[in-house]
């Protein structure tokens, strides 16, 4: 970098990259808080902007897609394409394995056998123009601000293919390795510091000395990165509502790991159904209606038939909400998998809309007359809710009902839920949520006050037919497998399956993968189909777009059935007969 | 015949073994019951229809490539590195017809950093962590690398017999590479030090498997390190749950992989171990030579770190 005299700390991408690897070295919260706080401090206000924006786990949108992006590192490196897939499986992060086989190594050169000045031209890229490298350096330093790098970025998809291989080779040979590491991950969008939003937000309450809870709100909805937005979010006196649209920080449920007697009284607590369809929050203010999903992102433009009805709302009105696709007359929502359609539908006719109806499920009232309710007690804000929800009387917006039992022949109440709670799949739920009915509303994830409690999953018997090398942590060992029923004396595959397997288990499936693989593709290695492992998912549908004919959702592995021979796994007709049910 | 006494190569059960003279003192508490027969580098015998010698790997103390004259010169590496390292012979590039290579690195992403720099950065957070009061905990294989490792430290730090601390299983070894006529730092053993004592400050040696043990929890605040090949790829690190991870590795990187191919001018390639199917396909797609793997037994995993030369206190 040209001039540093002036700047206090490292610019643009040179300390967006110091940071990132001093997270990778530093553990613990307090610490990592001060590195992200002590960066943003020393940053421009333009940098701050766009080092909060990545480290919250912000992305460029489609710049080039990874596939793209391996084409252009095998191209300039004149490497095989299996072995550079074989790399990327041992590495488990493309950005990384790119980063690391551009490395000058200890014998110089890049190309994929070492030094350039001794292999001489086999490779076929001996004629490289050192002239022009330098000038593109140059160019390089030109880039002092993640804004400039970003716009530099931005331009790429508009460049014909030729010009824009060579414009990242170049970068990626004249950066060090950690900036290269960081750029590739710009460009994939996977640059991850992991790091929670929470602490980045205790670090610009550091920097700033504005209230977390003010940051948060700030930042909740689109943060725009640039100077301006920077300094807004650290001016102790911006009004925080400003920006209309923003939604509040969502509360989020923790999973119910306790009995639930333990709660206490059942009365102190809501019980309601946990519907599965997307969370979302309806923002009514200055005349305009936006709705936001828990990621949120914007989804107003997928809901025109609900927007029709909430224009209604008064304005300075906030609901939280879930939306689900639901036909007039039904006592049930449709399954998950129609409302998705909705989503994923660039233009919505009028058939899907027909067919597809969108309904919202009002939870809780954040903000009335523009007034913030999540203060006072959910029993309150219910009770408001449901005058409202009234008032608007509508079909298509409804107050989620209360889960109401009584106890009664000596059974008491929380038993009587647990057993409601069991029919939840014929209702088209998922489950059962526990609010404690004095509870403010909270963003993010607090225990204690709101629970999740799912039916408890299907689960198969499967045996393991396929394993390919993990990602991040895991990478170079076997840890993403596929599960396979048996179907007409055959092994047909049903799910795929990253998690549920301890350390130890791991390493000894991944030992026993090596010496008993059957055959490769490319990553891939077919194994002697012996291992068993019970399955859990939280679903099954008749698919037409897998080959065995069923969907499961969110399978994971619950145990490993040394127990059970490979012959006395699950059939298909087991997931049929689930996903007909 | 043997290449070298890591566990993965050196099983106990076996009558008789041919090997380096300098592995005597290892191969005695390794290998008990079986009758040793030392050779010389470069010092050819017979057996049987054959000529063979043994000739250095640069891998560790007394480790050896194998020469076997015939019909056709074969050559097998065993492990090697081509590296300097001094503790031990440097790599010894032969001609052959037939080269048996190892190929625990065989992919182009492993590249060794220069080794001064990497352990230039290794004294500098060591520096660090005395600086803010915490005590270091630098694991290392207990054969080889440890002593690879003190024997650099000692160039370039002068608290090395103040301050750097071993594990039982490390000290052993050392007092085997002295009893070759390997120069070692002196060094105290962890063990030996009175209960309560600080360690603030200083830097402690030890073998990968007391990870997680009891046996780290007497050092109060640390930060650790692995040193090791595999720790060119950030997710062998997290993986393995260190601070820190420093590539230095007794192996040899892709680069010097394919150098040793083809300094040995042999038209016929075996690789064995580790990423052995990457590097005889490039061999056979890229230079187009009849390159091929050769099963192996012991075949490590990769990623996994060796399990031998840890356990023992």
């Amino acid at each position: 970098m040209t001039s540093t005299s002036s700047t206090p700390g490292l610019r643009g991408l040179t300390g967006l990259a110091a940071l990132h690897e001093r997270l990778e070295v530093t553990s613990g919260t307090t610490a990592k808080t001060e590195a992200v706080a002590r960066a943003l401090r020393e940053a421009t206000a333009s940098d701050a902007a766009w080092t909060l924006f990545f480290l919250s786990g912000g992305r460029l949108k489609r710049v080039i897609g990874p596939a793209r992006l391996a084409e252009h590192a095998r191209a300039a490196l004149a490497i095989e394409p299996w072995l550079f897939d074989e790399c990327a499986a041992a590495v488990g992060d493309l950005s990384e394995t790119i980063a690391l086989l551009f490395e000058h190594g200890a014998g110089g050169g890049e190309l994929v056998d070492g030094s350039r000045a001794e292999d001489g031209d086999r490779d076929g890229d001996g004629d490289r123009d050192g002239d022009e490298d330098r000038h593109e350096v140059r160019d390089r330093d030109h880039f002092e601000s993640l804004a400039s790098w970003v716009e530099a970025l931005r331009v790429l998809p508009m460049l014909d293919e030729e010009t824009r291989a060579a414009r990242v080779v170049v970068w990626w040979r004249a950066l060090p390795f950690v900036e290269r590491l960081v750029l590739t991950k710009l460009l994939t969008g996977e640059l991850r510091s992991g790091v929670s939003r929470t602490l980045v937000v205790r670090a610009v309450e550091l920097v700033s000395g504005v209230a977390r809870e003010v940051i948060e709100h700030r930042l909740t909805g689109t943060f725009e990165p640039s100077e301006a937005s920077w300094r807004a979010l650290v001016d102790p006196s911006t009004d925080a509502l400003a920006d209309a649209s923003r939604p509040y920080p969502f509360a989020l449920a923790s999973p119910l790991d306790l009995v639930p007697a333990e709660l206490g009284p059942i009365d102190a607590w809501i019980a309601e159904n946990k519907w599965d369809g997307i969370r979302a929050q309806v923002v009514r203010r200055s005349g305009t209606t936006w709705i936001w999903s828990r990621g949120e992102e914007l989804v107003t433009d997928r809901f025109p038939d609900l927007v029709r009805e909430l224009v209604a709302l008064p304005d300075g009105t906030v609901l939280d909400a879930e939306l689900l696709a639901w036909l007039d007359g039904s006592d049930a929502p449709l399954p998950f998998a129609e409302l998705l359609k909705r989503i994923g539908r660039t233009k919505l006719g009028p058939k899907i809309l027909r067919e597809v109806p969108a309904r919202l499920v009002a939870y809780d009232l954040l903000e009335a007359q523009g007034e913030d309710l999540r203060e006072s007690p959910l029993v309150e804000r219910r009770a408001r809710l449901a005058e409202l929800v009234q008032t608007l009387g509508s079909s298509r917006v409804a107050l989620s009902p209360r889960v109401e039992v009584e106890a009664s022949d000596g059974v008491d109440g929380w038993s009587m839920l647990a057993a409601h709670r069991e029919s939840s799949r014929a209702r088209g739920v998922e489950g059962l949520m526990l609010k404690r009915a004095d509870s403010p509303y909270r963003g993010g994830r607090k225990r204690g006050d709101w629970w999740k409690w799912k039916v408890d999953p299907f689960t198969i018997d499967a045996v393991l037919i396929y394993a390919q090398a993990g990602h991040g942590k895991r990478a170079g060992l076997f840890t993403d497998y596929t599960f396979a029923v048996w179907h007409e004396g055959a092994l047909v595959s049903v799910a795929k399956a990253y998690t549920g397997l301890d350390d130890a288990e791991i390493r000894e499936l991944d030992a026993w993968i090596r010496r008993h693989t059957v055959e490769r593709f490319g990553p891939v290695r077919s194994v002697e189909p012996v291992h068993v492992f019970e399955l859990a998912f939280e679903d099954v549908r008749a698919s037409t777009r897998h080959k065995s004919g069923v969907a499961v959702r969110f399978p994971r592995i619950v145990r490993w059935r040394r127990d059970k021979p490979a012959a006395e796994a699950d059939t298909l007709a087991v997931l049929q007969k689930l996903a007909r049910a | 015949m043997l290449t070298h006494l890591h566990a993965d190569h050196a099983r106990p059960g076996t009558r008789v073994v041919h090997l380096h003279r300098a592995a005597e003192p290892i191969a005695r508490r390794r290998l008990p019951g079986t009758e040793l027969v030392l050779h010389d580098y470069g010092e050819p015998f017979r057996l049987g229809d054959v000529e063979l010698s043994l000739h250095p790997a640069g891998h560790v103390l007394g480790s050896a490539q194998l020469r076997i004259v015939a019909d056709e010169t074969w050559v097998v590496t065993g492990d090697f590195k081509r590296d300097a390292d001094p503790t031990c012979a440097p790599f010894e590039p032969i001609r052959c017809d037939v080269l048996v290579t190892e190929a625990t690195f065989g992919l182009p992403v492993y590249r060794w950093p220069d080794v001064d720099a990497e352990l230039d950065r290794l004294v500098a957070w060591w520096e660090q962590n005395t600086a803010a009061g915490r005590a270091t905990l630098v694991y290392a294989y207990a054969f080889g690398k440890a002593q690879r490792l003190l024997a650099e430290l000692a160039r370039r730090s002068d608290r090395v017999e103040r301050d750097v601390f071993v594990h039982g299983a490390v000290a052993a070894l050392c007092d085997d590479y002295r009893t070759a006529g390997v120069p070692l730092p002196n060094v105290k053993l962890v063990r030996d030090e009175p209960k309560r004592t600080s360690w603030a400050g200083r830097l402690v040696l030890a073998p990968p498997s007391v990870r997680r043990s009891p046996w780290v929890r007497r050092f109060g605040d640390h930060e650790t390190a692995f040193v090791s090949g595999w720790m060119r790829v950030r997710g062998a690190r997290r993986g393995r749950g260190v601070d820190r991870g420093f590539v230095l590795s007794d192996h040899a990187d892709w680069p010097a992989l394919i150098r040793t191919v083809r300094d040995s001018g042999a038209r016929r390639v075996l690789a064995t171990h580790g990423f052995a199917g990457s590097l005889a396909r490039h061999l056979r797609e890229a230079y187009a030579l009849d390159a091929d793997v050769l099963p192996t037994a012991w075949e490590g995993e990769a990623g996994a770190e060796r399990t031998d030369d840890g356990g023992e206190p």
